[in-house]
C-alpha cells in the first residue's frame, strides 16, 4: 500500500500502475503454470479451474487497464475457455493443458517485450484461434455494452428543455444509492427545477424508514443532451421509473415567439386592457384548481405542469430579451446628474460617518456604517453605469481615416483593438479631439505616400493601430503607425527657429519628441486642409492633462510613431490620499501614491538642506508643499513625505501629517481660477471645509522650471 | 469529513491503481484482497463505500454483496462492483445481489473517479 500523501500527476499514476502489473503478472503467470501441473494430475479439481480462471481474469483485466491490449485480448479467449471449464461446459483435457501452458509462455513473452518477430505473432495467433474453436457458442455472447461515458461529438450547443420523471424503486436504498444525489448530478447539467411529489408516503404509522415513497419531477434545461441526462440514472434505469421527454428546444422556441395571440395583440394595440385579458381568459391556475375540485388530476401534478409552464415562458423571456432589449437609453445629462449626486452622497455619507464617531452611539454607528456601504456600492455601480466600451467610437475613426486618406490620395488602413475596453463616458467624450488630431496627424505626416512606402520595402497600404488596454485604475490608449518616424533633426531645427530651446542645447531623443507638445509647434512644410491648422500638439497634451492623463510619445525613423494616452478610468471620484500641511489639506491621488516615508530633522542636516533623501538606498529628491503654497506656521519636529511615481521618477511632497485615504468627489474650480496650475480640481472633506487636488505632474513640470530659471538667472 | 472507500480485488495492481487515483481526489482508502478480507476490514474501519472486484478467491464479489447487505450495519452503504464482464447477466446478479453499480473494466481513473462522486455525492 501506497501511503503518498502528495497528489500524483497522471503520468505518475500510470508509470506506477503498469510496474505494478508487470510484477503482478508474471506472480499469477508462475501461478498459472504451477496450476496447470496439478491440473494434469487432478483434471476434475473445480478449485484448481476457477483459480486457472482467476489468474487469467486479472492478467487480461489489469493488462487493459494499463495499456497491455496485446495481452487483454490475447487473454480474452482463453479466459471464457476457463469461464465454460468452470461452470461445466467444457471439460478439462490434456489438450488444453498444453495449450494453456503454450499460451503462459506467450503472455510472459508479451511481457517482457514489446516488440515481437512475425514468427511469435503467428504462433499466438494459432493459440487463440485453437481457444476460440474451443468455445461453445452461446448467442448473444459478442454482445456488447453500450457505451456508458457519452462521446463528445453527441454533445450539441442547444440548449434543450427536459422533463424527466423519476420514480425510485421503493428499495433503492437497499441499493446504497441516494436518489437526491442523482438529483444533484441532474442540477449540474443545467438550469433545473425539482418538484418532489409525496403523495405516495403512506400515514405516519406506517412508514417504513428504509424504503423510499418520493417521486421527483425535474424541468431540466440543458445542452449537454438527452444522453447525460440518461446517464445520470444508469445505476438505477431497470429499477426506478426514469421517463425523459422533450418540453421546448431552441428551435421550438422560435417558432412560437413568432404568432402572438389575439388577445395579445389586443392588449398591445391598446383595444383592451391587460387586466381585462386575464380575466376573461381565466389563468391555468385557476383550469388547474377546477380540474383538482373535480379530481380530474391530482394537485402535484398540477403543480409540476404549472412549474413546467413557467419553465417555458422564462426562458421564452430569456430569448426575447436576449434579442431585443439589452440595453436602455438614457440622456446623458441625466447621468451626469446622477453622478453628481452620488457625489453630493459621498460627502454628506462621510460626513455622518464623521458624526456618528463623534457621538459614539451604536444606534447611530450602525446606520452610518450601513449607509457607507450602500453609498459605496451606488458608487461603483453608478460610476460603471457611465462606463462605455471604447469601441463604440472605433467606427467614427475607421470613417475618419479612410477619408482622410482618400483626400490626400494615400492607402491607409486603420485596424483597433480594445474595443471591450471600458471607459467613462466623459472621458470617451473629451478623448474624440485628441484622437482625431492624432490620427490626422499620423495620416498626414506619418505615413508615407504610396511611391515613397514601395521604395522603402513596406507595403503600399499604410497601418494605423488604435488599440485600448486597462492598466490598473488606468487605460492605456495608443496609437500607432508604420510611417516614417518623427524626424529628430527636422523638429530641433523647427524648436530652435521658434525660439522653443536655444541652439546649444543637449536634448535626448525623448525629449526631442517631447518638444512636438510644445505650443505652436507644426513640422508639416506646407499646411495642408488635414493638418497645420493651429491646433497642435500642445492642445491634445493639454486636453489629456486636464482629464488627469498623460501623453508619451514614441518613433522610430523609418518604422513608425506610437503615442501613449494614459488615462484615469474615471473623472468624477478617485481615490486619494489626505494629507495636511499648517492646518491646509490637500489630496493627492493614490494612484500615484508609492509609500510613505518619514522626514526628521536629522534627515535634513544629514543632507545639508538638499532637498533630497534616501530611501532604502535610493536617493529621492523632495517638493516642500509648505515652501510651494507659502504657508506659514510651526513646522512639526517629524515630516511626512508622501513619495510618488510620476512618469517612472520618484518624487517625494513632504507634508505635515497624512491623514489617511480619501473617497475625493473632483468638483471642478471655478473659471477665475482655469489658469492655476498644479491644482486639478477641489473637493469637500466631511467636515465640510474643502482640500484642493493636487496635480503631482504639473507641481513637478513648476518646480522643474523654476529651478531651471532660477540657474540661468544666477549664470 | 474525509470519506472513507473499501477497495477489494485480488489484484494487487488494480487495487494500486484505484488507491493512488481516490488518494489523489482526496479519498481515505482501505484494501482488501477478497470479499472474506474485505467483511473483517469493514468492521475494523466501517467504510463510506465499497468498490469490489467479481472474481476473487475465498469469497467473490457477489457473495461479498449479500455478505454485506444482510449485515444492518452496512445494508444501506454504496458497493459498486468493478468487472470485466461486459454481459449484463452479471450486472444483473450484482444488481440483484445488492450492487448500487459497477464499472466495466478497463477504466481510466476519471471514470472511477466520477463514478465514486455519482454514487458519495
Amino acid at each position: 500500500m501506497n501511503e503518498k500523501n502528495t497528489k500524483l500527476t497522471p503520468e505518475e499514476l500510470e508509470e506506477s500502475g503498469v510496474a505494478a502489473f508487470r510484477e503482478e503478472a508474471a506472480e499469477r503467470l508462475d501461478e498459472l503454470e504451477e496450476i496447470m501441473l496439478e491440473l494434469e494430475n487432478n483434471p476434475s479439481d473445480q478449485e484448481l479451474v476457477a483459480a486457472a480462471f482467476r489468474a487469467l481474469h486479472t492478467i487480461k483485466g489489469s493488462g487493459g487497464m494499463f495499456g497491455f491490449t496485446e495481452i487483454e485480448s490475447f487473454t480474452h479467449n482463453i479466459e471464457s475457455v476457463y469461464d465454460q471449464v468452470r461452470d461445466g461446459s467444457l471439460p478439462v483435457t490434456d489438450d488444453l493443458i498444453a495449450l494453456t501452458l503454450a499460451a503462459h509462455d506467450q503472455i510472459g513473452k508479451m511481457l517482457d517485450s514489446s516488440e515481437q518477430s512475425v514468427d511469435e505473432i503467428r504462433k499466438r495467433e494459432g493459440i487463440s484461434n485453437a481457444f476460440l474453436n474451443m468455445l461453445q457458442k452461446t448467442p448473444g455472447e459478442e454482445e456488447r455494452e453500450d457505451p456508458k461515458f457519452i462521446p463528445e461529438e453527441e454533445l450539441t450547443n442547444e440548449s434543450q428543455t427536459f422533463r424527466v420523471k423519476f420514480k425510485p424503486a421503493v428499495d433503492i436504498f437497499a441499493f446504497g444509492t441516494n436518489p437526491l444525489l442523482l438529483i444533484d448530478e441532474l442540477r449540474e447539467l443545467g438550469d433545473c427545477i425539482v418538484i418532489g411529489n409525496t403523495k405516495a408516503l403512506p400515514a405516519l404509522d406506517e412508514i417504513d424508514p428504509e424504503s423510499c415513497y418520493s417521486a421527483w419531477d425535474i424541468l431540466l434545461t440543458t445542452d449537454k443532451g438527452v444522453n447525460a441526462i440518461k446517464d445520470v440514472f444508469i445505476f438505477v434505469e431497470d429499477s426506478a421509473e426514469v421517463s425523459i421527454k422533450i418540453v421546448e428546444s431552441d428551435d421550438g422556441l422560435e417558432r412560437q415567439t413568432t404568432g402572438k395571440k389575439l388577445g395579445e395583440i389586443l392588449v398591445d394595440r391598446g383595444d383592451i386592457k391587460p387586466e381585462d385579458l386575464q380575466k376573461f381568459l381565466g389563468n391555468y391556475e385557476r383550469i388547474g384548481q377546477k380540474m383538482e375540485k373535480e379530481g380530474l388530476v391530482a394537485p402535484e401534478k398540477v403543480q409540476s405542469a404549472l412549474a413546467e409552464q413557467k419553465q417555458v415562458q422564462k426562458l421564452k423571456d430569456l430569448r426575447r430579451k436576449s434579442e431585443t432589449i439589452q440595453s436602455i437609453r438614457v440622456a446623458s445629462h441625466k447621468l451626469d446628474k446622477l453622478v453628481d449626486l452620488v457625489g453630493e452622497l459621498v460627502t454628506g455619507q462621510a460626513r455622518l460617518s464623521r458624526l456618528a464617531l463623534e457621538k459614539n452611539d451604536p444606534a447611530i454607528l450602525g446606520v452610518a456604517e450601513e449607509i457607507e456601504r450602500l453609498t459605496a456600492e451606488l458608487r461603483d455601480n453608478t460610476m460603471s453605469v457611465r462606463m462605455l466600451n471604447f469601441g463604440t467610437t472605433f467606427n467614427k475613426f475607421k470613417r475618419l481615416v479612410r477619408d482622410l486618406s482618400r483626400e490626400l490620395g494615400m492607402e491607409v488602413e486603420l485596424t483597433t483593438e480594445g474595443g471591450e475596453t471600458e471607459l467613462d463616458k466623459t472621458v470617451i467624450d473629451q478623448l474624440n479631439d485628441p484622437l482625431v488630431h492624432i490620427l490626422r496627424n499620423s495620416v498626414d505626416h506619418g505615413i508615407e505616400t504610396p511611391e515613397m512606402r514601395k521604395a522603402a520595402g513596406k507595403p503600399e497600404m499604410g497601418r494605423i493601430q488604435l488599440s485600448a488596454v486597462h492598466s490598473g485604475a488606468h487605460v492605456l490608449i495608443k496609437i500607432s503607425d508604420d510611417g516614417s518616424g518623427l524626424d529628430l533633426k527636422a523638429i530641433r531645427e523647427k524648436a530652435v527657429n521658434k525660439n522653443l530651446i536655444p541652439a546649444e542645447s543637449k536634448l535626448t531623443d525623448s525629449e526631442i519628441y517631447n518638444l512636438i507638445f510644445e505650443p505652436g509647434f507644426s513640422t508639416a512644410s506646407s499646411i495642408t486642409n488635414v493638418s497645420g491648422r493651429g491646433v497642435g500638439m500642445d492642445v491634445v497634451k493639454k486636453t489629456i492633462e486636464s482629464m488627469r492623463g498623460s501623453v508619451a510619445i514614441d518613433s522610430k525613423k523609418g518604422e513608425g510613431t506610437t503615442i501613449t494616452i494614459k488615462l484615469p478610468l474615471t473623472l468624477a471620484i478617485i481615490d486619494g490620499l489626505l494629507v495636511e500641511v499648517g492646518g491646509e489639506h490637500f489630496v493627492i491621488p493614490l494612484a500615484s501614491v508609492e509609500e510613505c516615508v518619514e522626514l526628521s530633522k536629522d534627515d535634513i542636516e544629514r543632507h545639508h538642506g538638499r532637498h533630497v533623501i534616501r530611501v532604502r538606498g535610493q536617493i529621492v529628491p523632495y517638493i516642500r508643499l509648505r515652501e510651494q503654497f507659502r504657508i506659514n506656521g510651526q513646522v512639526p519636529d517629524i515630516e511626512q513625505i508622501v513619495i510618488t511615481d510620476i512618469e517612472r521618477n520618484r518624487v517625494g511632497f513632504v507634508v505635515d501629517h497624512v491623514i489617511g485615504q480619501h473617497q475625493t468627489v473632483i468638483k471642478n474650480l471655478s473659471k477665475i481660477y482655469r489658469n492655476v496650475e498644479a491644482i486639478s480640481g477641489a473637493t469637500i472633506m466631511a467636515d465640510g471645509n474643502v482640500a484642493l487636488i493636487l496635480d503631482v505632474n504639473k507641481h513637478l513640470q513648476l518646480v522643474e522650471k523654476a529651478c531651471q530659471q532660477q540657474i540661468e538667472n544666477s549664470s | 469529513m474525509e470519506k472513507i472507500i473499501l477497495t477489494v480485488d485480488d489484484s494487487a495492481s488494480i487495487r494500486q491503481m484505484v488507491t493512488f487515483t481516490l488518494k489523489n481526489e482526496g479519498y481515505q482508502v482501505v484494501e482488501a484482497v477478497d470479499g472474506v478480507d474485505a467483511l473483517s476490514k469493514l468492521q475494523q474501519t466501517p467504510a463510506h463505500m465499497v468498490l469490489t472486484d467479481l472474481h476473487m478467491p475465498n469469497m467473490n464479489g457477489i457473495e461479498l454483496i449479500k455478505e454485506v447487505r444482510s449485515n444492518p450495519d452496512f445494508k444501506f452503504i454504496p458497493i459498486i462492483l468493478l468487472t470485466t464482464e461486459s454481459q449484463s447477466d452479471k450486472k444483473q446478479e450484482g444488481k440483484a445481489a445488492g450492487a448500487t453499480g459497477w464499472i466495466v473494466k478497463p477504466f481510466k481513473p476519471e471514470q472511477l473517479i466520477g463514478v465514486v462522486k455519482k454514487v458519495l455525492g
